[in-house]
């Protein structure tokens, strides 16, 4: 007689993840089922050689003092450390030469601040996407229905998202969220891509149609365009070609 | 009109950026105890001591660069995801021929491997040790974190970015090839021989 439990059962009962009543379950079919008792010392036989094996692998003390030392310069020098004597008047002279150096910037390269203000952005859009792929922050909404997502949105924001989904393209919609850029809410669209999440930002801008423009931070890629007044923005950890692929389902 | 590629230049070779004195101080305390965890992890992925060393010295500084990005909650499963992140980018760029081998995920184990059989194969350090370098980046990673790391299945998910539903067939997947690996030593050794 072949087990209809499912095999991986074994597997978050040895790990001690299956609540009480599945473990209960499982312990009453035990109790019939050879098969399943012989798989189950044959994991925990697995598992005490792993552990008997001493497998894990300490930092070598060169290594912690490698870190050690790369982390160490940057190490601002305490203030309480400086001398206090520093007056008003000499505060006001640096800030004077920092609005001069500002404002002959501005003048001589007036795109400089748009760059800047993008860069800034991009490295907020990576921190809301790092944020969602902590436990339980990628979506509220859990959905690949389009027509369960995009309703979801409604009476949250001042503007409704275009939300289809794309799993015939090898990026299903896998749900939504609330999320805040730049002090702003926006939505935020939740696709798969194999084994990654790509977040897709979206807000109102009013600005005119641009074509996408991408970079990466910390090994994220980004990529960033504007349609039908709306700014998007999509990141993830996968390859910089895949949301090159997903920005033309978009803006489709 | 795609704008250049920013910030992909080699981490180590940038000054990190100066955190304010609490949050250098936070990173010691909450981030910097793990960097045995972040070792023992780019150990197993990348499969060399000496390139797991640079790996994760870029890994730790990357999180040093990002604390102002964590928010608080399980700082081991914050930098462990930043540093499988790291080791991910790294065996793209330093792909070997055996990693091309997509993992076959209906290896069924024979019947015939009893738990005794299983016991004596697996008493061997050495062994092991191969057996589980053979397997697959992505089950060498939930084997890892979850037999030698300890980690739940919830941060397993988190480090992962694999869904938490997952986890559990990730896991017994990854124990079944683990098991093959150790019991049909004539595979193991064609793998290495790639």
């Amino acid at each position: 007689m072949s087990c209809e439990l499912p095999r991986t059962m074994i597997h978050g009962y040895l790990d001690g993840e299956l609540d009480a009543m599945r473990a209960a379950e499982f312990e009453r079919h035990l109790e019939q089922c050879p098969e399943c008792v012989t798989a189950l010392e044959s994991q925990e036989s697995l598992r005490s050689s792993l552990q008997r094996a001493e497998l894990y692998e300490k930092a070598p003390a060169e290594l912690r003092e490698k870190v050690l030392s790369s982390l160490r310069p940057a190490r601002p020098i305490p203030f309480a450390a400086r001398r206090r004597q520093n007056t008003i008047a000499q505060w006001l002279a640096i800030a004077a030469v920092l609005l001069l150096l500002l404002y002959s910037g501005w003048r001589l390269f007036p795109g400089l601040g748009q760059k800047n203000n993008q860069t800034a952005l991009a490295a907020q859009i990576v921190d809301a996407h790092l944020r969602s792929l902590e436990p339980g922050h990628l979506t509220d909404v859990i959905s690949t229905d389009q027509h369960t997502v995009k309703p979801w949105f409604d009476g949250k924001l001042d503007f409704a998202p275009p939300v289809q989904d794309f799993a015939g393209d090898g990026f299903p919609l896998t749900g939504g969220r609330l999320d805040v850029v730049g002090g702003r809410t926006v939505a935020a669209l939740v696709y798969g891509r194999r084994k990654h999440f790509v977040n897709v930002f979206i807000w109102p801008s009013g600005n005119s149609d641009t074509a996408p423009s991408s970079g990466s931070q910390q090994g994220y890629h980004w990529i960033a365009w504007q349609k039908n007044g709306m700014a998007f923005w999509a990141v993830s950890d996968t390859a910089a070609a895949d949301l090159d692929d997903l920005q033309r389902l978009l803006s489709r | 009109m795609s704008e250049p590629h920013q910030n992909e230049g080699m981490v180590e070779q940038e000054a990190p950026p100066a955190l304010n004195p609490q949050d250098t101080e936070r990173f010691n305390q909450l981030v910097l105890p793990h960097l045995d965890s972040a070792f023992n992890l780019a150990r197993w992925l990348v499969r060399n001591r000496t390139d797991a060393q640079d790996v994760t010295q870029d890994a730790m500084l990357r999180a040093y660069r990002f604390f102002g990005g964590f928010h608080g909650g399980d700082a081991r499963a914050w930098l462990l995801q930043i540093v499988r992140n790291s080791c991910f980018s790294w065996m793209e760029k330093n792909r070997r021929p055996e990693q091309e081998a997509e993992f076959n995920e209906e290896v069924h184990v024979p019947n015939s491997i009893t738990p005794e059989a299983l016991a004596i194969a697996s008493n061997n350090r050495e062994r092991l040790t191969r057996a589980l370098e053979t397997l697959p980046p992505r089950f060498r990673e939930v084997l890892v974190l979850r037999e030698l790391e300890g980690c739940s299945y919830k941060e397993i998910a988190a480090i992962t970015s694999i869904p938490i539903g997952t986890v559990m067939s990730a896991l017994s997947r990854a124990r079944q090839q683990l098991q093959v690996a150790l019991t049909s030593p004539s595979r193991e050794e064609a793998a290495r021989e790639l």
